[in-house]
């Protein structure tokens, strides 16, 4: 893997809710094309970490900067921004109101100005190419979590962007349905598509991520290859972890 | 006591005047109401404190004026400057107070919509405008329906304060034949009985469109 340019930079960045710290000077650089896993303990600020990049969440203090874009600076314009950033999160977050289809096809026609037409035909090629073919027409509601998170996985690729972000995409789902949204984002590595993942699925993350971030309390204790993490972590932190998580 | 319903074919004519003044007088005041309620509504969970502001001194206002006082204040004070007809300030006082109830209704139809709605739309690109317009609006429309027909309904009921600014609308018509008839127990029934037919439409038509947009089939 050769090291490429760097898409995403976190210069001291800090965040506060209220007197709780829950990032504390973070420093990280992410090259293009890469997949990044952020694992740790609940409350160490991963979510919070991956929500600061689209600017869901706000910063305190430092820089983010994504294509040398400062994302939490006053005069850029947000929407252009999250417009090449795709967001999954736990909760699918699907538009009830509208079809399968319209939900995808929602973004490319109003924030891209596509027709309306070839919008829906890239958005169906996509719900194809996830198996979800056969559901176009149906409501949200009417679907398995597995699925709707499927959905919620192409509204975002609809949008053609250049980085995905999964915010513990597999965490609402009962265990029978983990490996199809699994295996829909494992998909997604060939395309070369920069990929932040915070996921509690240590297989998984082992088996797709180029880099492991691991994080306790809002600080990153640790980032290396899968392998060396996984097999012989450095901190006393995440070998509890790890052997917390994994000695079930 | 004997009844005589000959009081009521013998005035129909009147009643209809009447029923079709209340009825032009609670549409055009819902006319009023509902871009005043949205617009407010919308104010009322704006970012800018300033737009919130607004927004609450108008409903906090209008909600806690008696609507008779309110009709008065407008034609009597109101009027004089604008040069209001007793029409027109019985449209705008019924679809102002009117609007600070649909405001409540929108606001909390926005606030039931989940918060992963507006943040999964604002994440893909839209902005705060789009994500309201096709995400956030239509999903609230669907919840505010049974507590807007029930304000429209009020709506309807209300309208009978007017005859204080001296609009000829079914009560007035009922008072006015009362005082030359004495037939009192005849008109007031029948009054009644038209409010509720009117009502009861009105109902029903909301029902027609919460049907329509359900969204799971």
């Amino acid at each position: 893997m050769s090291q490429s340019e760097t898409i995403i930079s976190f210069r001291n960045v800090s965040k506060n809710f209220g007197s709780l710290e829950v990032l504390k000077n973070i420093s990280i650089d992410i090259p293009k094309s890469q997949v990044f896993g952020f694992i740790g303990p609940s409350g160490a600020g991963k979510s919070t970490i991956v929500r600061t990049v689209n600017a869901l969440e706000g910063i305190d203090g430092g820089e983010i900067r994504v294509d040398g874009i400062p994302v939490h600076a006053p005069s850029t314009d947000l929407n252009r921004l999250r417009a090449n950033i795709g967001f999954v999160s736990q909760s699918f977050n699907l538009y009830p109101h509208l079809r399968v289809l319209e939900n995808v096809a929602l973004a490319p026609v109003k924030v891209k100005k596509l027709p309306r037409g070839e919008a829906e035909e890239r958005s169906a090629s996509i719900l194809r190419t996830l198996g979800l073919g056969d559901k176009m027409d149906v409501f949200p509601t009417r679907l398995s979590g597995g699925q709707q998170q499927r959905v919620a996985i192409a509204r975002a690729l609809a949008m053609e962007p250049r980085i995905m972000i999964f915010d513990e995409p597999t965490s609402a789902l009962d265990p029978e349905l983990i490996k199809e949204v699994l295996d829909a984002i494992r998909s997604l590595l060939a395309t070369g598509i920069t990929m932040l993942l915070v996921t509690h699925e240590m297989n998984f993350a082992r088996e797709i991520c180029d880099t492991i971030v691991f994080m306790a309390d809002g600080e990153i204790l640790e980032t290396g290859k899968p392998e060396q993490f996984f097999r012989a972590p450095k901190t006393g932190r995440a070998q509890d972890f790890l052997s917390a998580i994994l000695n079930r | 006591m004997t009844m005589n319903w000959s009081v009521i074919y013998r005035n129909l004519p009147l009643f209809v005047t009447g029923v079709r003044m209340t009825l032009t007088i609670s549409f055009l005041a819902l006319l009023v109401s509902i871009p005043i309620g949205v617009i407010a509504g919308l104010f009322r969970v704006s970012r800018l404190r300033s737009l919130r502001f607004v927004a609450a001194a108008y409903v906090e206002f209008f909600r806690g004026v008696p609507l008779l006082v309110l009709l008065i204040w407008i034609f009597f004070v109101l009027g004089r400057f604008l040069r209001l007809t007793p029409y027109w300030s019985a449209v705008f006082g019924l679809g102002i107070f009117s609007g600070a109830f649909v405001a409540e209704i929108v606001r909390s139809g926005i606030q039931a919509v989940p918060r992963g709605q507006m943040e999964a739309a604002r994440a893909s690109g839209m902005t705060w405008l789009q994500a309201m317009r096709y995400v956030i609006l239509p999903q609230a429309v669907r919840k505010v329906l049974p507590p807007m027909a029930s304000q429209f309904i009020i709506l309807v009921k209300d309208s009978s304060l007017v005859s204080v600014i001296s609009i000829v609308d079914l009560s007035m018509v009922a008072k006015n034949l009362v005082a030359t008839t004495f037939r009192s127990i005849e008109i007031w029934t029948f009054v009644a009985v038209l409010y509720f037919c009117i009502t009861y439409g009105l109902s029903q038509l909301i029902a027609l469109c919460e049907r329509r947009f359900r969204m799971d089939h």
